[in-house]
């Protein structure tokens, strides 16, 4: 009963989409502002509808109800319940159901918290967001209904692909989805403010928020995701360039771009055009990374001409929302004011330079991801672009722009002097080549890795000194107080940027074995050693495992023990690794088992990870520079009205 | 020559299929190591779905491959020059059966195999590109996880730096606009050196600028 009334609730909920969709619009139209202040509660409404919907569908989980196929196919009775509730999203039905939870949930976000946004563009935006809404609701209902049944329930269902049964998987979707879906609403309003035809910087502080906390999400998300993969692959791999991965990557980088440029919007008025062409592209990418893991085309483009349904199907909405986004943009854009000017050599200018090198770092992971798809689409012909590739092509545009990050946070708005901000920098110079010669000294190898630790150093100290200089400059704590939170938001971001830079550089100073074991004998890992003590097995609540107690040694002292393990899942008849991990300041020991052979010897692969928590440490601290800025009180939402009035008299100066 | 063509009929069948994910469990893979309870995993025959569960795991995973150990100890070469040769080379081939795998990372059988061929190779004498070619004759351009640059390939290799120029030439000629449409002065020498300094393209005509600073940043109201 639970479960109709929640298929029941997402049909309601496509209804009202619908509603959502076309009454605010024609209310927009026709200045009916009735019509138009329709669009707040419908959005309400359709959220709740929707959460009640995955309700139902959690409940289904939760109870092993197996009658649903989705819960057949991906639980299984003696299922951890951490992973019966976080299983929901580990499928297709269940991640696309999230997935328009999110949607919706930012259009009720949009409805309750905009008060003080002129009602047209509200009722655009959330018109807007209603007709994605309703797309992604009708596309689970028509080709991925969680909420199928089977005539014959079978007793038990075939569990969760192990891969899956992890804490990551509680908290890695919902981060991306967040993340991904939260662009959805920047999309909403660029849309709306092409029909509206206004743009300001008012808009630009109604959307700077809402793009700040999704791009916060994606980067958890993304890092999580990355971590997940670290210390369940078994050798500490954490970044593929996977075209799943670059689908959340693109996105990450066209919001990155976005953040900087609707800053130069909001201050200056500048870029406007551009801004909203990053508004929508950022979300287009979102799509296109749907598109890409859901439609089988990864995979093979004979996969997806296999099951063609929902391939089609989001290929359409793609189109239709891309396709039509673009459109009104290349219509309206020439109408669009342009706004204040600004030297070359100035903050907007550093800005420019910023969005050019992200976005060819987007281009070419876009044209990178879809490549292979396209050639073997058009001539048949199958290539790989893998790693290799990627990082040949992203370094040399990556470097630059870590060079250029303190520099530009150095440059006054409107017109800057560079000479006095590569000045100020000296300190910051200075701290990267003597880190650069101590890491090249210590090491003396990669080149890469040094000359990148020397940058990640630079940028780290860089990132914070436009804030200490003021602090030297007498009367400190006023100025520090006088200075707005967003100013720390970007040196805190930026430092975080050079965090993971230093992670990723020391992954070149790591160290390898690979050994078969003999129990009781320490093998050397960079400056530890490591010794099995035992070999057990034991029962977990839906596997079997057998793991290896090993000991950790620093000469004769024991600092810790771990237990890497595989395991054996007997519903899939699948087996996993679980690697033994011990945390040693930021760097890591690593060790994961292979085979175990007739002699006694057991295979493993042991590491040292020199930094290497810095590369996920670095993305949380990013996250919490934009988190700062998101809580700067320019920034507030409701502010906006008050900062309108602001902006004109700022312009007015 | 001779031992070229048996390795060459020796060499396992990218025809086996391109099943994925290449993780344990599956009917060839290191599964159980314990013999006493855990037995080989067979592979199961309800894969019907395989292909969704893989996309859902490599959508919520990010990244997630395979859970075993991919180069196993016996594989190593006892000269670690030649085992880091054989090693950079490995990182960039593709395991065939595999998404988006090097053979150095997966732990399917054929990845194996490639392993220990590419090692034999590298054993023999044979440089780093005599390996990539005599895979690629055999596997064609698939193999390689760094496309080769060719007629097809160019526009790929070329992206970076068309995306580059593009957005340059864009950014230059709205610049262009504006100052027209403000009648603002150009650059001077001065902060013609700059921009080259910052890697900006720099608008061409210095020349014609009156003098350097002053009302260029008035702002519009």
């Amino acid at each position: 009963m639970i479960v109709e009334t929640g298929h029941f609730a997402l049909v309601l909920a496509l209804a009202l989409a619908l509603a959502q969709a076309i009454l605010p619009f024609v209310g927009a139209r026709l200045r009916d502002v009735s019509l138009m202040r329709v669009a707040r509660p419908v959005a309400v409404a359709q959220f709740l509808l929707v959460a009640f919907a995955y309700g139902a569908l959690t409940y289904a989980h939760v109870v092993s109800d197996f009658s649903l196929v989705n819960v057949i196919e991906n639980s299984h009775s003696l299922k951890p319940m951490i992973y019966k509730v976080s299983g929901v999203w580990g499928n297709h039905e269940g991640s696309m159901l999230l997935w328009v939870l999110v949607l919706v949930a930012c259009g009720a976000a949009i409805a309750l918290l905009s008060r003080s946004m002129p009602d047209l563009l509200r009722a655009d935006t959330l018109a807007v967001q209603g007709l994605m809404g309703a797309a992604f609701l009708a596309f689970i209902l028509l080709t991925s209904n969680p909420f199928a049944r089977v005539a014959d329930p079978p007793w038990q269902g075939r569990d969760l692909n192990p891969i899956l049964q992890d804490p990551g998987l509680a908290i890695h979707p919902p981060l991306l989805y967040l993340g991904y879906v939260g662009f959805s609403i920047v999309f909403s309003f660029a849309a709306a403010a092409l029909i509206g035809g206004r743009i300001d910087a008012a808009w630009a502080r109604f959307v700077r928020p809402w793009a700040l906390a999704a791009w916060i999400f994606l980067t958890l998300g993304i890092a999580m995701g990355s971590y997940w993969a670290y210390y369940t692959l078994g050798w500490g791999g954490f970044w593929f360039w996977d075209p799943v991965e670059n689908a959340s990557l693109m996105p990450w980088l066209a919001g990155t771009a976005l953040l900087h440029c609707a800053a130069v919007m909001e201050k200056r008025e500048a870029l406007k055009v551009w801004t909203i062409f990053l508004s929508i592209l950022a979300f287009s990418l979102s799509l296109l990374g749907t598109f890409l893991v859901r439609s089988g085309v990864l995979t093979s483009v004979h996969a997806f001409a296999s099951d063609p349904e929902r391939g089609v199907f989001i290929l359409a909405i793609l189109i239709f929302f891309i396709g039509g986004a673009l459109a009104l943009f290349a219509f309206r854009a020439s109408a669009l004011p342009t706004g204040g000017l600004f030297a070359p050599i100035s903050r907007e200018g550093a800005l420019v330079v910023n969005n050019l090198l992200l976005t060819t770092a987007c281009a070419t992971v876009v044209i990178g991801t879809l490549y292979p798809l396209a050639l073997e689409a058009l001539t048949g012909d199958k290539i790989s672009v893998g790693a290799p590739f990627f990082n040949t092509v992203l370094i040399p545009i990556a470097l630059p722009l870590i060079l250029l990050m303190p520099i530009g946070q150095m440059l006054a708005w409107k017109r800057g002097d560079l000479k006095a901000a590569l000045q100020r920098l000296r300190a910051a110079f200075a701290a990267g080549v003597v880190a650069l010669a101590a890491f090249g000294a210590l090491y003396g190898a990669p080149v890469l890795s040094i000359v990148s630790a020397g940058l990640a150093v630079y940028l780290v100290i860089g990132a914070f000194t436009d804030i200490a200089q003021r602090a030297t400059l007498g009367n400190a704590l006023a100025r520090l107080r006088g200075l707005p939170l967003s100013a720390w938001g970007t040196a805190v971001a930026h430092a975080g940027m050079g965090l993971t830079l230093l992670g990723l550089a020391a992954t070149g100073w790591g160290v390898e074995q690979i050994v078969a074991m003999k129990p009781g004998v320490a093998y050397e890992v960079g400056p530890y050693q490591i010794a099995i003590e035992d070999i057990a097995s034991r029962a977990g609540p839906n596997y079997a495992e057998t793991y290896a107690v090993m000991a950790l040694r620093k000469g004769a002292e024991t600092i810790a023990h771990i237990e890497p393990a595989k395991r054996f899942y007997q519903a899939r008849r699948m087996a996993r690794t679980e690697a033994g991990i011990v945390t040693l300041g930021f760097g890591q020991v690593y060790a994961a088992l292979g085979e175990q052979h007739e002699d006694g010897t057991l295979d493993a692969r042991l590491y040292y990870k020199p930094l290497v928590l810095l590369i996920w440490l670095g993305a949380v601290v990013m996250a919490l520079g934009g988190g700062l800025s998101l809580a700067d009180r320019r920034l507030r939402i409701g502010v906006a009205s008050r900062a309108r009035a602001a902006v004109q008299a700022q312009a007015a100066e | 020559m001779m031992g070229m063509l048996r390795n060459l009929s020796a060499l396992p069948s990218p025809a086996r299929g391109r099943r994925w994910p290449c993780e344990a469990g599956s009917d060839e893979g290191p599964a159980g190591p314990h013999p006493s309870r855990l037995r080989r995993a067979t592979l199961s025959r309800k894969r019907e779905r395989g292909f969704a569960h893989i996309v859902v795991a490599l959508l919520l995973s990010g990244a997630l491959h395979s859970p075993a150990l991919a180069v196993e100890p016996s594989e190593l070469l006892a000269d670690p020059k030649l085992e880091a040769r054989a090693r950079s080379i490995a990182s960039e081939l593709r395991c065939l059966v595999c998404q988006n795998q090097s053979i150095d990372d997966s732990d399917a059988p054929l990845a194996k195999d490639l392993r220990v061929i590419v090692r034999e190779k590298v054993k023999e004498g044979a440089s780093d590109a005599q390996v990539r070619d005599y895979l690629v004759a055999r596997y064609g351009d698939f193999v390689l996880l760094r496309p080769p640059v060719k007629p097809e390939t160019l526009l790929l290799w070329a992206a970076p730096a068309l995306a580059l120029l593009g957005g340059a030439s864009a950014i230059f000629a709205a610049v262009r606009r504006n100052r027209r449409r403000t009648g603002a002065v150009a650059l001077t020498e001065e902060e013609h050196a700059q921009l080259q300094a910052l890697g900006v393209e720099p608008p061409p005509s210095a020349a014609d600028a009156g003098e350097g600073s002053g009302g260029r940043s008035a702002n519009s109201p």
